[in-house]
């Protein structure tokens, strides 16, 4: 049977159209590349940055072929009020979403983006390490770094959820977070897989040399062959 | 007429190679960061980098397909590209040419009807220019195509070949193409050997035809097994490294 990645040729053959890996389920073969765009599956966490917004609807770049649609009456109103959407909260959309609202919000925490086959699905995608630093890992290759946020905050009313205020964040929390941002940068130069482990390793080798330095090629070499050994 | 000698008296061509040989290709796959698929591939003089984009939400309602993705191709000639410092618009003629061809090359190639309401982009950039335009960007164009992972029939390959003083030649350079040569363009997709695009600007005459098209179609299936080397060896590398 044809999966994804293969076709019909002329001959009645089964033949590959892009350059991946071969995957088997019984009967049911298909072919995964190893750069392609995100496909969307049913139960997946992204992160996505606003648009556009249109009629009862924002779109989202979610790194897909196409952009994704987050409609109006998919979301919960501030409060927790459960009613039907009316007009009036039609022309409040920008209220919750305006375009490009990942971009005001980089300064709470940062994102970052790397190849989406690097990603895993795994039992949980919110990760918080030990240096105060939140972490959404999307399967799209989207991840979002942020300080960490305390429980109670989160209990909040859902007013919050929508707001564009940001707090804080104090000198040591910003290196944290971008410490994190440049060792994953670095797994990705080097198309390692991107989970909880590997980010713990990698931020800890890069604890012997500053955070701007990160960025440097040798460097970047040196944390993800620490990496490497780590995972062996 | 002082006309330069264009095959020497050993057989050998000005840049030192014989009538069926091709120009030294160096390639390399997935060489930008930025893009979803790049290539930067080197023939003989001829360099060329290509960056692919896509399948994306296409930038205007207008270039939407309801029924497949758009490719929307647009090759720029660096200023410093020829012998002559010179700053060429994209809207040059002969360049809005090309980029047709190559765009009605890969319009069949690539399964477009698995992406409807998209848009594939490709960027072509020549960076030095020193003959074959058409067949450089064709050949670029496939590599970040399927390092960009889009789903393709077969690799496209492409080649020239021409006709000196009755003798067909394989891979022509600038100076032998602006010497007048008969040049023929072939681009054709190894597995089946259809042929997707064939191009001359000049008369030849027809029983030297068949003999300069069979030389340009060995020359598309030397190509192929360089690029295929190319494409089977950077997955390999990638699938080492994500161990």
């Amino acid at each position: 049977m044809r999966g994804h990645g293969t076709y019909n040729t002329e001959s009645g053959k089964c033949a590959a159209s892009v350059a991946g890996v071969v995957e088997r389920v019984n009967k049911l073969i298909s072919v995964r590349s190893l750069h392609a765009r995100y496909n969307g599956e049913v139960g997946d966490l992204v992160i996505g940055r606003i648009t556009e917004v249109s009629h009862r609807r924002w779109k989202v770049d979610i790194n897909s072929r196409q952009d994704a649609v987050l409609l109006l009456s998919a979301i919960n109103l501030p409060g927790g009020i459960q009613r039907r959407k009316t007009d009036a909260d039609e022309l409040q959309m920008r209220k919750f979403f305006s375009e490009g609202d990942l971009l005001v919000a980089e300064v709470q925490g940062h994102f970052q983006d790397v190849p989406q086959a690097l990603v895993q699905r795994c039992k949980t995608h919110f990760h918080t390490l030990p240096y105060g630093v939140d972490l959404a890992l999307g399967l799209n290759g989207y991840i979002w770094v942020s300080k960490q946020t305390t429980q109670s905050s989160k209990d909040q009313d859902s007013d919050a959820i929508y707001s564009n205020d940001n707090e804080e964040i104090d000198q040591e929390r910003r290196e944290a977070i971008a410490r994190v941002c440049n060792s994953i940068n670095a797994l990705s130069r080097h198309f390692l897989h991107i989970n909880d482990t590997t980010i713990k390793l990698a931020y800890e080798a890069s604890l012997h040399f500053p955070v701007k330095d990160l960025l440097k090629l040798d460097v970047m070499e040196a944390i993800t062959s620490e990496v490497k050994a780590g995972i062996r | 007429m002082s006309r330069l000698e264009l095959i020497g008296p050993q057989g050998l061509r000005n840049d030192g190679r014989r009538v069926q040989e091709l120009r030294k290709i160096n390639c390399k796959p997935s060489v930008l960061s930025q893009a979803d698929g790049s290539a930067y591939i080197e023939q003989g003089n001829t360099k060329c980098l290509a960056a692919v984009y896509g399948p994306r939400e296409a930038r205007t309602k207008a270039q939407v397909l309801h029924n497949r993705a758009n490719i929307n191709v647009e090759i720029s000639l660096a200023p410093f590209c020829m012998s002559e410092r010179k700053k060429r618009s994209k809207s040059d003629k002969r360049i809005l040419e090309i980029a047709s061809a190559v765009k009605q090359t890969f319009e069949t190639i690539i399964k477009t009807e698995l992406f409807a309401r998209s848009q594939i982009d490709i960027y072509l950039q020549i960076l030095q220019f020193d003959g074959g335009t058409i067949q450089i960007c064709i050949n670029a164009a496939t590599l970040a195509l399927i390092d960009a992972g889009i789903p393709m029939v077969d690799y496209v390959c492409a080649c020239s070949a021409g006709c000196i003083d009755d003798e067909p030649v394989l891979d022509l350079n600038y100076v032998e193409e602006s010497h007048d040569t008969p040049e023929l363009t072939v681009a054709l997709l190894p597995k089946t050997g259809k042929i997707t695009l064939l191009q001359m600007e000049s008369r030849l005459h027809v029983d030297k035809f068949q003999s300069v098209m069979e030389m340009a179609t060995v020359g598309c299936k030397k190509i192929y097994n360089i690029l295929d080397d190319v494409v089977r060896e950077n997955v390999k590398n990638l699938l080492e490294k994500k161990k």
